[in-house]
């Protein structure tokens, strides 16, 4: 068995789904955690010199790299992965489905929620992400006032109704994804199951209702 | 328990064979028991059929008391019916009532063609086992059969991975398509005991690498299998054969 | 003309000496000789495995979509073997001996013994497979104990042995397909068998799929189809189980013995009505811990736990204190139906008798599981639910089961039983190395007759099918086929395959061409009620041959008034039923014959004309001690040969279970 066989399996495609999925969530935290910094309450201060350390660090875009190329297997295996298994049913589908029946429905829309995400993704990048990076040149340049621009763009209930959206269907992936990534990577037993379960919702409540109340903050300027 | 007559209007897939094309022919059936089992209710509407000159609805079945897994009915929407931990043959008909509509189609997966009408092919799942769902010992062994202790609870798991039909229920509700519970539940059979200890790594890596080959999907963890499992054979057996599928890959030594 | 070929010596030394003794075929040319297996429960894929291990080229054939799928796996309660795991004074010569006397006295002596013999080698040889038995919790295998015996020598895994064997078979036989040396046929029926020169050499057998017939080449064929329980239309038998390649083989000169020993089974749920397919056992393993009784009082109407303790009439502990209900399988079956039929029937049909668990699941289970969580004194709730617990792990298959079929919850109400046709001791007629009276032609399994005489002891045939296949057959068609070395494979253009390819083509193409107005259901339903009531649990002279002349009757009907719709060449189940209604209605015939010619008692063989004063079975060992052997003389004609049966170690005695 070698390296190309072993991870192009239908279990060794999954292996990749749940590592870079545990990256994505280990991530979400980092993000997470920082953006927390406006609730410092000190107009931006401490949430700016946090921006500043992950933007203007060297190690720090290396890892930016590495984030990047997660989010890009992630999503390009995803995709793939829909696409096969969509093919396996053959030719006719049922007259009536199992539906809830057998699963819950977010399991099996992890591809619609992962594309609804992307995009949002997208929307995301082009606020924040790509402003900061033009204004520096793409290397170790001079940085925007992020926390300015977040009051800016979240001024805007488009804008805060969309970034609401997008963490709802961040909520539902990883509502599956969590405890799915360790069942593929074989960590899931009758003991830990529970452990697994609990924590993964734990994190979910704890991550989401954190990205949800920074547009909710701006708007009704709770931050100022 | 209380007995009741019903009519029901069936609608079953019909097709010739692997080649043509089907289509849902509408049936009713009358005074049908809830005594009857639902393939007896099948009984009853082929005599009928062929009183009447018609062509009877094939579909697969044998032993009918639930363990040879040949019966394969997908009943409104949900294999084997509606009765949790079910086969076809054991579904009865007190889980209907009166004037219900009851759509029937055959299992429905690229790895499973139909033969006809409800009859599907599933010999792929013997060309799994043959990839390596077995323990190589040829006959004539000599260990004695108490030389090799099983500790119990490993021997209750083993069993109860062991008690799959293989009727391809996990197929037909997986949105994938996938056969992981399948295989799963003989990667735990034999991982779970120490005669399997020997064959564990290989088996693992070339059972999955036959599933892929015969058209099955990948498993996306959600749960539909275990739901709609006659034998009630636990998805746990998925995240233990994920986990002899790392481990055997990772220690290969090519 | 008939000749066992037992070998000389001393019982327990003859299969050694044999073994011993046999021809030997090397093994580069092994890889030249072809066998043809049909069948694959676990006589079959256990033989199919182990000829494929030797080096055989072998060719594997099963009606059904799987190997997997043969009806070995509905056996539920566990196999026999001489282990004396359990100290309690079991060994080799007991085992034989209890299956002597449990077939009473009606089987043959070296067979039975080479049984009880390699039946430790199946329990050494299924735990290196990997089969889950039940174990202690030292990690040792547990055992149970089975009617007709008074000691522990079942093995099990739960109620589902037979599945867990036979996937263990299949499994071994899958591992020789995956080799090259197993060739598998699925879906593929024998409907003849090519003789050229008075050795078998190949089949006939229809691909069900295209509905094409194929030939076959072999230069041995095995033969492990099962029983033909199914001439009754209602028994526990799986919907497709059929005679017809034995009968096929009986037609080409293979002798068919004892036809008429078939066992009714005494725990299935019974009848509900007229829609009824098929039958479900109940596994004698519930006889353990399962106390039988009917209401004393005629027409009971109170529901069965109304009636107190002592309205109740265990029959069987009363008639059978040193059994109880433990006694073998006839024994308990013709109990239940006296019982019955002197009016204390139970349910809507009153074709039934209670099986009961409370008693034990209270004062063995809930007792012992009370005590060893330390539990002083409980009450009876708390035994009643640390009870439940044990026997749902031991039984819980059974009893959901019991509740999806009936309805009723057995951990609460006692289930309602009556027997029903379960096996078939007769087969065709083979000698000690099982090879049927057909050169070359071998039957293993349920299928032959050889082991069980008129009655079949409870987890014996899990270990006759294993036996045969496992530990009998390698050695003795190896002696067969060592004189076949030199024999090219016959082209299968050869005029014999020719002539029996016609010869079914022919048949095919009558059935399909009668297109009368019943259909194949209703002919079998009406040969089941003929041979249910006539040839059933008990036979007299009268019933018997009215029956033949109505099989007959029905047998004219069914060839000018039968409709089997659809095509040909295609999938067309109708047909393949049609095929083995049509054999079931010869072989009904001579069952009947059988059971006519037999005026005694003898194990599932019941003549009414000879029971003692207390209606227990009453043999006659000076008329009647032979194997009844049939030989087919053409034209549903016969012959009968009698082979007898020469007891040197045994005493024959009237079985005595009280």
């Amino acid at each position: 068995m070698n390296w190309s066989h072993f991870f192009t399996s239908s279990v060794g495609k999954k292996i990749i789904m749940a590592c870079s999925g545990l990256f994505l969530i280990a991530f979400l935290l980092v993000h997470a955690g920082l953006n927390a910094c406006i609730w410092a309450f000190d107009g931006g201060e401490m949430f700016n010199k946090a921006g500043h350390f992950m933007g203007s660090t060297v190690v720090m875009r290396i890892l930016e790299i590495g984030l990047f190329v997660f989010f890009i297997i992630h999503i390009v295996q995803g995709v793939v992965m829909e696409l096969q298994n969509r093919s396996k049913r053959g030719s006719k589908g049922y007259a009536v489905a199992l539906g809830n029946r057998g699963s819950k429905w977010y399991s099996r829309s992890m591809a619609i929620l992962g594309l609804l995400i992307l995009l949002f993704l997208i929307v995301h990048l082009g606020h924040f992400w790509i402003p900061n990076r033009s204004n520096q040149g793409w290397l170790l340049g001079e940085e925007i006032n992020l926390f300015e621009k977040m009051k800016e763009v979240f001024s805007n209930p488009v804008w805060v109704i969309l970034y609401t959206v997008g963490v709802i269907a961040l909520f539902y992936h990883l509502s599956h994804g969590f405890q799915s990534a360790f069942r593929t990577l074989g960590l899931t037993n009758h003991k830990y199951i529970n452990i697994i379960q609990t924590v993964g919702l734990v994190y979910n409540v704890v991550i989401c209702l954190a990205f949800i109340m920074m547009p909710i903050s701006f708007y009704f300027g709770w931050v100022q | 328990m209380e007995h009741y007559n019903m009519n029901l209007t069936l609608k079953v897939w019909k097709q010739k064979n692997s080649q043509s094309a089907g289509r849902f022919e509408t049936y009713q059936v009358k005074d049908v028991s809830s005594e009857m089992s639902f393939l007896e209710m099948f009984d009853v509407l082929n005599e009928q059929l062929i009183h009447e000159g018609k062509e009877p609805i094939a579909f697969d079945h044998d032993c009918r008391e639930g363990i040879c897994g040949t019966c394969s009915m997908y009943i409104n929407g949900r294999p084997h019916g509606p009765w949790h931990g079910t086969t076809t043959c054991q579904l009865h008909m007190r889980a209907f009532k009166d004037g219900d509509t009851i759509v029937v189609e055959p299992w429905r997966a690229k790895a499973f063609p139909v033969i006809k009408d409800l009859m599907v092919d599933r010999s792929a799942f013997d060309r799994i086992i043959q990839a390596g769902g077995y323990i190589s010992v040829n006959t004539g062994v000599t260990i004695d059969g108490n030389a090799i202790p099983v500790n119990r609870d490993n021997a209750e798991k083993s069993f109860a991975a062991a008690a799959c039909i293989g009727c391809g229920a996990c197929v037909a509700a997986c949105k994938n398509s996938s056969a992981m519970l399948f295989l799963s539940a003989k990667v735990s059979h034999l991982a779970l005991l120490p005669q399997g200890e020997i064959e564990r790594k290989k088996r693992a890596l070339d059972m999955v690498a036959q599933m892929d080959k015969e058209g099955f999907g990948s498993c996306t963890n959600t749960g539909a299998c275990e739901a709609v499992c006659p034998k009630e054979i636990e998805i746990t057996n998925i995240a233990r054969l994920n986990r002899e599928y790392l481990s055997a890959g990772l220690s290969a030594d090519k | 003309m008939l000749d066992a070929k037992i070998p000389a010596g001393k019982l327990e030394e003859k299969w050694n000496n044999y073994k011993g003794h046999c021809k030997l075929v090397n093994p580069a040319n092994k890889r030249k000789l072809e066998i043809i297996v049909v069948g694959t429960g676990l006589a079959g894929a256990s033989a199919a495995a182990t000829l494929g291990e030797l080096g055989y080229k072998v060719k594997a054939f099963c009606f059904q979509d799987s190997a997997r799928r043969a009806h070995s796996i509905a056996a539920q309660g566990g196999i026999n073997a001489a282990k004396n795991y359990q100290n309690d004074g079991d060994s080799v010569f007991r085992l034989f001996y209890d299956t002597i006397k449990g077939g009473d006295y009606r089987a043959r002596e070296a067979n039975v013994h080479r049984l009880a013999e390699v039946s430790v080698n199946i329990i050494d040889q299924c735990v290196a497979q990997g089969v889950p038995f039940a174990r202690e919790y030292g990690g040792l295998l547990n055992n149970r104990s089975f009617g007709g015996t008074q000691v522990k020598r079942t093995f099990y895994a739960a109620g589902q042995t037979g599945q867990q064997l036979l996937i263990g078979a299949y499994q071994a036989m899958e591992r020789q397909v995956a080799l090259g040396n197993v060739e598998m046929f699925s879906r593929h029926e024998m409907l003849d068998v090519v003789v050229i020169d008075g050795k078998a050499r190949g089949i006939i057998a229809r691909d069900l799929v295209s509905g094409k017939l194929e030939r076959y080449f072999g230069h041995a064929v095995v033969l492990c189809t099962g029983g033909y329980g199914n001439v009754f239309y209602l028994s526990t038998n799986a919907m497709g189980s059929n005679a017809t390649a034995v009968w096929k083989a009986h037609k080409k000169g293979a002798f068919f013995g004892n036809p008429c020993m078939t066992q009714i089974h005494p725990t299935c749920i019974p009848v509900s009505g007229d829609h009824q397919s098929k039958l479900t056992l109940m596994s004698e393993s519930l006889r353990n811990d399962g106390r039988i009784w009917v209401p004393k009082k005629k027409e009971e109407t109170r529901r069965a736990n109304d009636i107190p303790e002592e309205e109740r009439d265990y029959y069987l502990e009363r008639r059978y204190p040193a059994f109880g209900n433990l006694v073998p399988r006839d024994v308990a079956s013709r109990a239940a139906k006296e019982r019955c039929d002197a009016g204390y029937g139970v349910g809507t049909t009153k074709q039934a008798v209670y099986l009961d668990f409370k008693y034990n699941l209270i004062n063995k289970y809930g007792r012992t599981e009370a005590s060893k969580q330390g539990i002083h004194n409980p009450d009876q709730e708390t035994l009643i639910r640390l009870g439940k617990e044990v026997v749902k792990e031991e039984y819980g298959n059974l009893f959901d089961m019991y509740e999806k079929i009936t309805g009723e919850n057995p951990y609460e109400v006692p289930m309602r039983i009556y027997p029903a046709v379960h096996y078939t001791m007769g087969g065709l007629w083979v000698d000690y190395e099982l090879m049927t009276s057909v050169k070359g032609l071998y039957c293993l399994g349920e299928a032959n007759f050889s082991d069980h005489g008129a009655n079949r002891l409870g987890a014996s045939a899990l270990m006759q099918g294993l036996a045969d296949g496992y530990f009998v057959i390698p050695y003795t068609i190896g002696n067969y086929l060592a004189d076949e070395i030199a024999v090219k494979p016959i082209p299968t253009t050869h005029e014999a395959f020719e002539a029996a390819e016609a010869h079914v083509s022919e048949r095919i193409n009558t059935l399909m061409n009668i297109q009368g107005t019943e259909s194949v259901e209703s002919f079998h339903k009406r040969l089941g009620k003929i041979m249910w009531e006539k040839c059933g649990m008990a036979r007299n002279e009268k019933g018997l041959k009215e029956a033949i002349v109505e099989i007959r009757a029905l047998r004219e009907e069914f060839w000018k008034n039968v409709r089997v719709p659809g095509e040909i060449n295609e999938m067309n189940p109708e047909l393949d039923k049609a095929n083995r209604v049509a054999d079931f209605l010869e072989l009904g015939e001579l069952m009947c014959m059988d059971a006519l010619d037999r005026r005694e008692s003898c194990g599932g063989h019941f003549r009414e004309e000879s029971q003692t004063e207390e209606g227990e079975a009453l043999r006659h060992d000076d008329e009647f001690m032979y194997v009844s052997v049939w030989n087919y003389k053409g034209d549903e004609s016969w012959e009968m040969l009698k082979e007898p049966l020469n007891y040197e170690v045994i005493q024959p005695t009237q079985r005595n279970y009280k």
